[in-house]
């Protein structure tokens, strides 16, 4: 073996490495933070594992729904508070029929797949008429359908919609408390099969669910649909030239991901133990995505190694901030505000890295296509 | 004879569905909204003087932050979801006034000179962001904009104001999360040449102060400057070939754009009488996104008549609901209509096809 191989070898090696941390530079700045907070927010290490055991549990399904609409090349689906909504509106009517367990949580996810249905064809239909415009679109939407939800909870729930209980209306006599509980419901799903290691509890059920959806989502790339999605993400005309239904199929992965959200708000509803009717779903879509970016997802490429690497640093940072923070300055809010700074700060920085991709391939297709004519006129 | 009859029919009905089309359904909708408010207004015994007072008050709080909508869309920057960035050079204008101790009218001719280094700072970042990325300026001003009012919530705690009228008064540092201008700035706009008719009172200081920067604008937009910017917005190619600098003229709005947000936000604390930090200026963006629209604008097309109607027919919608729906059916369906029928506009327009 020669001298020259050998360094070769040794340069191809630095540069992959180079590039590997460049792809991943916002879930190793995140494990940077985590690394220089969890010491200094004086948490004992089995705390950050049940905490982060407990709250993989509650968000992964819901992170998970954001995939499809990815796949179709319809970016990061702001929507899926939509999904949320309608999770609650279900978990509103089942406490009030008082189901409750595990078949009030079944009951709940067989109530919910209509109005998320409908709730997804609306954002759908619209997102088909903003194409290359679809977060901001759907961003906007879920400010809208915020209106719609709180037009049916808070005026129509009692006098038109029938709600039985007085424990979940409000005292004047129509709309939903700011809270309804539901304790007779709280972690039925994850106690249900839960091990116990140590003071770590593992909601074993909750696991074993995402993991089919994980299955699911691996099987459905290979399916036609999934195909159909992929080869309308990568190029819409292309895609309609090969006699895909463009609308219809970006009209399915919307749909897709509003009911899996729906799920998903139901799973992290019976872990949380009450609704916080007006509130849970609004922060909901900025959570989970800012999770998955910070796993390493963009705006065009998300796997679900993502989501899991995603929710587990974020997380962490989540628990341990405002903790550091007071360490570090001697004021709690610091830290407080910090988290929701990163929260945005990442998304904005997936943004703007997903632009400028996505322009540097436009100039490079052009110059690409510019060359090809250069030659062909040689060639003249 | 019947013939032409029906062909000036044909010709009259094209000429309304034409004038519908231009004006657009929603907006329809919201202006018949709110007349039936105004006419329903005497009809419930809600005072028609105070309305209308309380509408033009909240108008002449708000014309200037919707003003501040137009330049990036004359340079095709779409909907400026980045104005919470113009709102915090604002903000530190406004706070560092009365740090340094200035009082009365001064403060506020002070708060505006100090706002602009930031909002020429913050906007050129923010405008070199927007070149980079062309064609995502939206969503990327929207997340430029919570970014940085979640920093800003940091900096708040962190800057070493000192003036007792603004920080926490047990620990003595950090901004509270309101300040009252009363002393410094309360009202001098408003005051200043107010005309009282009975009940009716007409903040004619304030109007006249966004006169004359809508005014200013309107002739920016004559001069080459502002017609290039209309040219790069219409057509990039065109202004391009015609040997306009796109990059620039496009900065040179988004540098506009907030520092009007900052004008903005500083004549409504003089009207509204506080000054409100950190989470505050989070969602102020969407209120004047979709009020420029309600008044005719399209994503790349607004003109400061569109600015004046959209701002009156949405600050008219947001103060007569609550009084005319609560004598009416006793029922504070306000904000929920607000929320739906912002929105409803803003997905409106962003659904449109883009023209040119």
């Amino acid at each position: 073996m020669s001298f020259g191989t050998d360094e070769r070898l040794h340069k191809s090696l630095g540069s992959k490495l180079l590039n590997l941390i460049k792809e991943n530079s916002v879930p190793i700045m995140f494990i940077i933070i985590c690394a220089i907070s969890i010491p200094l927010s004086g948490f004992s290490i089995s705390y950050l594992i049940n905490e982060i055991i407990t709250r993989m549990g509650r968000n992964i399904f819901l992170i998970l729904s954001l995939l499809i609409p990815i796949m179709a090349g319809m970016g990061l689906n702001f929507g899926m508070t939509l999904g949320a909504m309608a999770g609650q509106i279900a978990l509103i009517f089942v406490s009030d029929w008082q189901i409750w367990g595990i078949p009030g949580i079944v009951l709940a996810m067989i109530v919910s797949i209509p109005i998320s249905i409908l709730l997804g064809l609306l954002c759908g239909k619209i997102l088909n008429n903003a194409k290359g415009r679809e977060m901001i679109t759907s961003y906007i939407i879920s400010f809208f359908t915020n209106g719609l939800y709180q037009l049916v909870v808070l005026y129509m729930m009692g006098p038109i919609i029938p709600i039985a209980h007085s424990s979940i209306k409000l005292p004047r006599g129509y709309g939903i408390r700011n809270t309804v509980s539901l304790l007779n419901m709280r972690q039925s799903l994850d106690n249900l099969l839960a091990v116990k290691i140590g003071t770590v509890k593992i909601p074993v059920l909750t696991f074993l669910i995402i993991g089919l959806l994980c299955l699911f989502i691996i099987w459905f790339r290979k399916t036609k649909l999934g195909q159909d999605m992929r080869a309308v993400g990568q190029d819409m005309n292309v895609a309609r030239d090969a006699g895909i239904k463009v609308e219809r199929t970006r009209l399915i992965s919307i749909v897709m991901s509003t009911v899996l959200a729906s799920f998903g708000m139901i799973i992290y509803l019976q872990n949380m133990g009450n609704i916080a009717t007006y509130s849970s779903h609004s922060q909901i879509g900025m959570f989970c995505i800012a999770a998955l970016l910070v796993g390493g997802a963009s705006v065009d490429k998300a796997t679900i190694g993502n989501v899991f690497l995603g929710v587990i640093l974020f997380h962490t940072m989540f628990i341990v901030a405002p903790s550091a923070g007071a360490a570090i300055t001697g004021d709690s809010m610091i830290g407080e505000y910090f988290r929701v700074f990163v929260s945005y700060g990442v998304i904005t920085i997936a943004l703007i890295m997903y632009e400028t991709k996505k322009r540097k391939m436009k100039s490079r297709e052009g110059k690409l296509l510019e060359l090809a004519q250069r030659e062909e006129e040689k060639a003249n | 004879m019947n013939e032409q009859i029906t062909s000036e029919r044909r010709m009259y009905r094209g000429a309304v569905q034409n004038a519908i089309k231009t004006f657009g359904i929603p907006r329809l909708i919201i202006a018949a909204f709110l007349l039936t408010l105004f006419i329903a207004a005497p009809l419930v015994g809600a005072d028609f003087a105070t309305q209308l007072t309380n509408t033009i008050n909240r108008f002449s709080w708000n014309a200037i932050l919707v003003l501040a909508m137009v330049p990036m869309i004359h340079s095709g920057c779409g909907l400026n979801f980045g104005l919470p960035l113009g709102i915090i050079s604002g903000l530190l204008g406004g706070t560092l006034s009365i740090e340094f101790g200035f009082t009365g009218a001064m403060s506020f001719f002070m708060a505006i000179i100090i706002a602009t280094p930031f909002a020429i700072i913050f906007g050129a970042a923010y405008g070199w962001l927007l070149n980079k990325i062309k064609g995502g300026e939206m969503m990327i001003a929207t997340y430029v904009g919570f970014s940085s009012v979640s920093f800003m919530c940091i900096m708040w705690l962190l800057l070493p104001y000192k003036s007792p009228n603004m920080v926490w008064g047990l620990s003595g540092n950090g901004l509270r999360t309101t300040i009252s201008v009363e002393g410094f700035y309360d009202k001098v706009l408003a005051n200043f040449l107010q005309i009282n008719l009975g009940k009716l009172s007409i903040p004619l200081g304030t109007l006249l102060f966004f006169a004359l920067i809508a005014f200013l604008m309107w002739a920016f937009l004559h001069t080459k400057t502002g017609t290039s910017m209309t040219a790069v917005g219409s057509n990039p190619a065109f202004a391009k070939a015609a040997g306009v600098n796109v990059d620039k003229v496009r900065l040179l709005s988004v540098l506009l754009s907030t520092w009007l947000g900052a004008v903005g936000i500083l004549v409504y604390q003089q009207g509204f009488g506080f000054i409100q930090l950190y989470m505050a200026p989070f969602y102020m963006a969407l209120p004047a996104v979709s009020a420029i629209l309600i008044g005719g604008a399209s994503v790349n097309k607004a003109s400061i008549a569109n600015v004046v109607i959209g701002t009156f027919l949405f600050q008219g919608i947001v103060t007569m609901t609550p009084t005319v729906m609560n004598s009416m059916i006793h029922m504070d369906m306000s904000e929920v209509i607000r929320i739906i029928v912002s929105n409803g506009m803003i997905l409106y327009a962003l659904t449109r096809k883009m023209e040119g």
